[in-house]
């Protein structure tokens, strides 16, 4: 079973606690952008085989939203972290850069 | 290719069997073809073969990461109906469903296709409400279905406990041309097909890029080299977002994992196939005697082809409630797939942003029943460039807010 660990209450919370939330830090768009960018934000996602960054909710605990850095095609997880940033921190990427090297975050790339 | 006949059978019996012929050739990659199907599951192996069948276009190859009907084609239930609420949904399922009935003998291949009918249960009064609006949905679409009754059920399927008392059935909606097929052999029998009709069937050949010049798809590079083409069709179902990154586009697609699994064989005791969709479990029972059972995919993004364990104890708990004879049965095999989740749970079938690259994908949870359909309408959307089954079927959908919105009118189960 996934367990991914709460960074606000602190415990190592089983999959059958946490609900998905979908992919994290995607660029919100409003009112007057265009049909494309709308597209892109409601339906348009990375799918990555591989890295992903992710919107979970601890729901049967402290209730609140974390995002984490998962590997899609081994289910290593490489970190979670506070949902109020619009990066993974630091060590996160870096624990993601000792299994992909040439990983890149998609801002920067 | 030598028909498959009782006469072959019996000849062949006399001979100790050492006349049967590969059912279809492994040939290595020729340097060009006109169109690459990337792909040998069921809906790959459909495209090509009605390419070649109603289309006349041959020169195909069907290139496989992994084994034929490796995928999702070999790990599904099997289930096959047409009940949709949605015209355009109801139009290609039906048409998979009619081309199922002829396909053994179309394909001279047993396909083992089994319209034993499929129920799915009311056990809430608003999938009462959701499925008697089906019924006449249905009815206009000239599908025939028919609303019955939990005593009708009772009698057409004695094993189910009808009174709940948390899930009690309160109807359900019955499609007597409904049922099951061996999936293995629909794959089997179109690949022996496009192989008589010469195409190639490349397995265990990987597509590492896609090759463009300019906006227009030139080939493929793959593990056994690169090949080229002048269209290329994706049908890759779980990997199409990895294929489309390939090819410089995106697609509103995610990938999650769906399992399923199988008793011990006991003796026939349900002859239709019963989903329930609040529960979010279905079940059949197949040619051995094993009752085999499906649930609902993960909640995340998963490539790893297996599940969470507490998805299938949530499966098999809610249906112990209906079934309670299943309840000392114990579970033989388990296994995973990828499936493709679009917004509306409706399928792709589109052209691309590039051109000459086609993509078949989101089939999510129920493509193995749309096989024929979707090959169907794939192939003429590949030789034609329009397809009327595919017409509303096409990626841009989401941007202009046409949805096929099947997630709300199937509830879940799909």
């Amino acid at each position: 079973m996934l367990t991914l660990h709460c960074p606000y209450c602190g415990i190592q919370a089983d999959e059958t606690e946490l609900a998905a939330g979908g992919e994290a830090h995607l660029k919100r768009y409003g009112p007057g952008s265009s049909d494309d960018e709308f597209e892109t934000y409601l339906f348009m996602r990375e799918n990555k085989k591989g890295v992903h960054l992710e919107r979970w909710r601890h729901a049967y605990g402290c209730g609140k939203w974390f995002l984490a850095a998962r590997d899609t095609a081994t289910l290593e997880v490489y970190g979670t972290y506070a949902a109020q940033t619009s990066e993974p921190p630091v060590e996160v990427k870096a624990a993601i850069r000792a299994k992909h090297p040439g990983w890149t975050w998609k801002e920067q790339a | 290719m030598k028909r498959y006949s009782v006469f072959a059978v019996a000849r062949e019996g006399l001979r100790y069997h050492t006349g049967w012929e590969r059912a279809w050739r492994s040939p290595t990659p020729k340097k060009k073809y006109d169109a690459i199907i990337v792909g040998a599951g069921g809906h790959g192996l459909a495209t090509a073969y009605y390419l070649g069948k109603n289309h006349g276009i041959t020169n195909v190859a069907i290139i496989e990461k992994g084994w034929l009907g490796g995928g999702n084609t070999g790990r599904n239930t099997t289930i096959i109906r047409s009940n949709y609420l949605q015209d355009p949904s109801a139009a290609i399922y039906d048409k998979a469903l009619k081309l199922y009935e002829n396909l053994s003998q179309d394909l001279n291949y047993n396909v083992m296709f089994s319209p034993r009918g499929l129920i799915m249960l009311a056990q809430t009064h608003h999938e009462v409400r959701g499925y008697q609006r089906t019924v006449m949905a249905n009815q206009l679409q000239g599908v025939a279905t028919e609303w019955v009754t939990p005593q009708q059920l009772k009698e057409i399927v004695p094993i189910l406990n009808i009174d709940g008392p948390r899930y009690p059935v309160l109807g359900g909606l019955y499609q007597k041309r409904g049922g099951t097929a061996r999936h293995d052999a629909v794959a089997w029998g179109y690949a022996r097909a496009c192989s008589a009709m010469g195409m190639d069937v490349i397995q265990q050949c990987e597509v590492t890029g896609v090759r463009r010049d300019g906006n227009k798809v030139i080939g493929v590079s793959t593990t056994k080299g690169d090949i080229d083409c002048d269209k290329l069709g994706m049908v890759v179902a779980g990997h199409t977002s990895v294929l489309a990154e390939m090819a410089g586009f995106r697609l509103p697609i995610e990938s999650v994992a769906l399992q399923a699994l199988v008793s011990e064989p006991i003796k026939p005791c349900m002859d239709v196939v019963v989903m329930a969709n609040t529960v979010h479990g279905y079940m059949s029972q197949s040619d051995k005697g094993e009752m085999v059972i499906g649930g609902g995919t993960d909640s995340f993004n998963n490539y790893t082809q297996r599940g969470s364990f507490h998805h299938i104890e949530e499966t098999v708990r809610a249906l112990v409630e209906t079934f309670p004879i299943i309840s000392r049965l114990k579970m033989l095999r388990q296994w995973g797939g990828i499936v493709d989740m679009t917004g509306d749970r409706s399928p792709i079938i589109s052209k691309t942003p590039v051109d000459g690259i086609f993509v078949n994908c989101g089939w999510g949870t129920g493509g193995f029943k749309a096989i024929p359909g979707s090959g169907w309408a794939m192939a003429e959307l590949m030789a034609k460039g329009h397809s009327p089954l595919a017409e509303e079927f096409h990626m841009y959908r989401f941007r202009e807010g046409k949805f096929i919105d099947e997630s709300v009118a199937a509830g879940v189960a799909h």
